[in-house]
């Protein structure tokens, strides 16, 4: 356990990442699939020459520029605030979690910022197929982006490749492959470009579904909707597929948050998931706040499918993983939280020996940090010892399950509405469903609030670990005073909830001003 | 090809790779020295137009190498990453602000009902073009002049404040704005800025009265980038440096240390007396002579020599990031980098910056193939 750590400087550092991840994934979903979107109809304007597909692509890409910009604000201060607010985190792991921010930079950042002013600036200067390569490569950079960070980030909730090192304390890269193609990256990053794309899809298909409403720019309204929904099905079935490899996987690794996903604190055989429920306070058992489910509408089974591929397989519940079920070969947190101090034990004697000059114990603490068995039995459960008691290790479950819910809800929602556009707008029958399209206007903020779900799901769910059972957030923390990172928090707070709305007030206008003639 | 290095030949490599860096860092910041100059070289809305506009083009080409240095800077010595961002905030927190402000400023700048009007991200950009250029030079001085932190990687063991790194006073990185030496290097770099945005606009736009003002201002920038650009060298070329015993790693305190780097490494002070040479070159012809290429050879100039000064406070045997409070705990190339695998692993992720490079000269080419005037800006669909 750590003493007389401030609790309020953890609280106030993980408020502020929150708020500039919050804000920031505002912004770049919008980015990756609307990027794409261009890029596709501005193929079909140099394979097809009409002009009229010109003026859709500069359309759409001037809402493009607006969103982009905020974007790249936003993503600095997540870079730095690693080192700024999270420091002993950043030497923990550094090794390992820096190379794919580096490789961001250099192989995403300079080809969508390189090809971008192309973009912008060049349809006047660079021939056709130099201009549609350059927004091609825009899109490719902004998903190999997203591509390094979510592989930096799976490696957060899946260490893998890497190796303990005593005297540096601190992890080491031992294969670069198996960081960059751990299961995790892989589906985390499937799982979140092709939400990008569903949102862009979204975007692209309510506010052309406005045009319609305003019996304007019926033309362009029509055709963004037809490329932005068969687009957004594409990409909506992939996000289904890897949200269900995800949850396996997060069964498999993250078993707290998976149960803390449906509520689950009993485990059970046969589990179904819940399609509908509330979660009500409960008696408290064992000093952890709990809840009920009630109202709840089950499918059985399903959750042991999702979390195995067996029908009948059992599902452990957070009290499981807490206290342990000798049953099913569960160990107590508090098991582990020994075992993870006798690795910081074993750490702080070797370098005790070390100062003395006692090199023979030296040596001998320091073999164990290259014994499989010490490691697979205390240090894999090195974070456990930072720990004060072992009901820290329950996320927020009322958050977790209702954030969870809503994106899964709102996922097919996406998928039906996408799939009831492509249909009428195929048949041309889409312009007097008043209903329907205001339905698609208003769906606009409900793809942000679905997408922000999914992030409270993947980063609140996996509370209290920074790094999967080897750092929790209070080990993580950098040493400095919690009124200074209040102060930068409700600076940041100001600045970017002040864009934010400069932002929405920009694309409004431009929406209402539409697509200008010409396609200039 | 790199696995046959040695921990320590890789730890050099990646200084020279951030060091190189940390000069196109620089050389880019003549967007931020451009920005502090719209009002005094625009006069009118249409040339404050033009000069943002030409800018505009080029901003998130800084941007991105600053996030880039950041991120390679934690790839391959992320003691420094934990140690100096966690420790200094104040002075990072705020450059980092400054930054932030400038990302949304030019493309909302002419945008209607943008809701703060253009004034407000005009003064978004003069902040960026100020603060951001002083503080990271004010930033990069205390390479050479330290700050007061202790790292201790057996806190991680402690029962109460794990902290590895800790800074030592409580204005965590305001108290560097107390050291002359710092003043001078930061607004050294606030006026090179200016100086290269000058001989950048020069170069760039193509509007009679800008020019004429364009001379006028560079050398009202010139004289005093030179001023506290000596006061910091012929300073630096003075003082104690922080030595590193090769043997056993232990940090001293050494009279004219990074004199003696230049001279027991000829190369750098070829380097830094070349880069010094071709700035004020890259000033002085375009005074003397009409001419639109001072941007390249200050612009080189400012590279060789930003590479020099981080060469200085990293090789050799010195301590890049030294300690004032426990000189054991200042930071070298070698005891703040990244393991060998990961070095490795990274240096042929480096191969790609030639890559890089080539198809930013190719886009580059393709749209600046002529100065920007007016007539561009007015028949131009997307306007800063």
């Amino acid at each position: 356990m750590v003493e007389n750590i401030d609790l309020s400087l953890v609280d106030w550092s993980r408020g502020q990442f929150a708020l500039t991840a919050i804000y920031h994934w505002i912004f770049v979903p919008l980015t990756l699939g609307l990027s794409f979107i261009l890029a596709i109809m501005e193929t079909i304007y140099v394979r097809t020459g009409r002009e009229e597909w010109k003026r859709i692509t500069k359309f759409w890409m001037t809402l493009f520029g607006v969103n982009f910009a905020i974007g790249v604000a936003t993503g600095i201060i997540l870079e730095f605030e690693f080192g700024t607010n999270w420091s002993n985190y950043s030497w923990f792991v550094g090794d390992i979690f820096g190379a794919p921010l580096a490789i961001e930079g250099i192989m995403a950042f300079f080809l969508e910022s390189t090809f971008i002013a192309v973009m912008f600036f060049g349809w006047n200067k660079v021939g056709k197929k130099f201009h549609l390569t350059s927004t091609w490569l825009v899109a490719i950079g902004a998903n190999l982006s997203a591509l390094w960070i979510l592989v930096a980030n799976a490696w957060m909730q899946y260490p893998v490749g890497t190796q303990f090192n005593p005297d540096l304390a601190r992890n080491e890269m031992m294969n670069f492959w198996d960081v960059f193609l751990s299961p995790v990256a892989v589906n985390k990053f499937i799982h979140t470009i092709t939400s990008g794309f569903v949102l862009g899809s979204l975007f692209v298909v309510g506010v052309s579904s406005w045009f319609l409403l305003k019996k304007r720019e019926s033309g362009m309204a029509k055709k963004s909707i037809l490329v932005a929904s068969i687009f957004g099905l594409v990409s909506g079935l992939m996000l289904v597929y890897s949200g269900d490899g995800s949850a396996r996987l997060i069964a498999r690794i993250q078993p707290v948050k998976f149960a803390s996903l449906e509520g689950l604190y009993k485990g059970r055989e046969g589990a179904g998931l819940l399609a509908f429920g509330i979660l009500i306070p409960a008696k408290e058992t064992s000093g952890r706040k709990i809840h009920e489910v009630k109202l709840k509408l089950e499918i059985p089974n399903l959750l042991s499918y999702m979390a195995t591929g067996s029908w009948k397989a059992y599902v452990p519940g957070i009290h499981d993983l807490i206290d342990g079920n000798a049953e099913r070969g569960i160990m107590p947190a508090q098991e582990k939280m020994k075992r993870g101090l006798v690795a910081r034990e074993t750490l702080a004697a070797m370098k005790e020996s070390r100062d003395k000059g006692d090199t023979a114990a030296y040596q001998a603490l320091k073999a164990k940090f290259y014994d499989k068995d010490f490691m697979e039995n205390y240090f894999s459960y090195f974070g456990y010892s930072f720990l004060n008691e072992p009901g820290s290790l329950v996320p927020n479950v009322p958050l977790t399950f209702y954030s969870f819910h809503l994106m899964v809800g709102l996922g097919f929602y996406f998928l039906l509405l996408f799939f009831v556009f492509i249909v009428l707008v195929w048949f041309n029958k889409l312009d007097n469903k008043r209903i329907l399209l205001w339905l698609a206007v208003f769906t606009i903020p409900l793809a942000y609030v679905a997408s922000e779900a999914g992030w409270i799901v993947a980063e609140l769910g996996r509370q209290p670990w920074v790094v999967q059972d080897l750092l929790p957030t209070v080990a993580a923390v950098s040493h400095i005073n919690a009124s200074s990172v209040q102060v930068t928090f409700l600076l940041f707070a100001f600045i970017f909830t002040g864009l934010l709305i400069a932002e929405i007030g920009i694309m409004i206008k431009q929406i209402k001003i539409g697509p200008k003639e010409g396609g200039k | 090809m790199f696995e046959t290095l040695s921990h320590a030949a890789l730890q050099e490599y990646w200084w020279a790779i951030m060091s190189l860096l940390g000069g196109f860092l620089v050389f880019l910041l003549f967007v931020q020295g451009g920005q502090t100059l719209l009002y005094t070289l625009g006069k009118t809305e249409t040339e404050r137009t033009l000069l943002v506009n030409s800018l505009g083009r080029k901003w998130e080409f800084t941007f991105t190498t600053l996030v880039t240095f950041g991120g390679a800077f934690f790839a391959s010595f992320p003691l420094f990453y934990s140690t100096s961002f966690g420790g200094a905030y104040w002075v990072w927190i705020i450059i980092l602000f400054c930054f932030v402000i400038q990302a949304v400023a030019y493309e909302y700048r002419s945008k209607p009902n943008n809701v703060f009007g253009s004034g407000t991200y005009e003064n978004f950009l003069f902040i960026n073009g100020a603060l951001g250029t002083f503080l990271l030079g004010v930033a990069v001085a205390t390479f050479f002049t330290g700050s007061k932190f202790s790292v201790d990687f057996s806190n991680i063991t402690h029962a109460s404040d794990t902290a590895i790194s800790r800074w030592e006073t409580g204005t965590h990185g305001l108290e560097a704005l107390l050291n002359l030496q710092n003043l001078a290097l930061g607004l050294a770099v606030f006026f090179l800025a200016r100086v290269l945005a000058i001989l950048y606009f020069m170069n760039n736009v193509e509007e009679e009265n800008i020019g004429k003002r364009a001379r006028k201002h560079l050398i009202l920038n010139a004289v005093p980038f030179v001023l506290f650009f000596l006061f910091f060298v012929i300073r630096l070329l003075l003082i104690k440096g922080f030595a590193v015993d090769p043997v056993s790693g232990e940090v001293s305190l050494e009279p004219y240390k990074y004199l003696h780097n230049l001279i027991q490494v000829p190369v750098l002070a070829v380097l830094f007396l070349g880069g010094t040479a071709l700035v004020l070159f890259g000033i002085i012809r375009p005074v003397l002579k009409t001419t639109t290429a001072g941007i390249w050879f200050a612009g080189t100039g400012t590279v060789l020599v930003v590479f020099s000064l981080f060469a200085l406070a990293g090789y050799n045997h010195t301590a890049y990031y030294p300690s004032t409070f426990d000189l054991q705990s200042s930071l070298t190339i070698h005891n703040s980098s990244s393991s060998k695998y990961t070095l490795t692993a990274m240096s042929y992720v480096s191969l790609l910056v030639p890559v890089v490079f080539a198809y930013i000269f190719i886009a580059w080419r393709s749209i600046n193939n002529k100065k920007i005037d007016t007539g561009e800006v007015k028949n131009e669909s997307h306007v800063y």
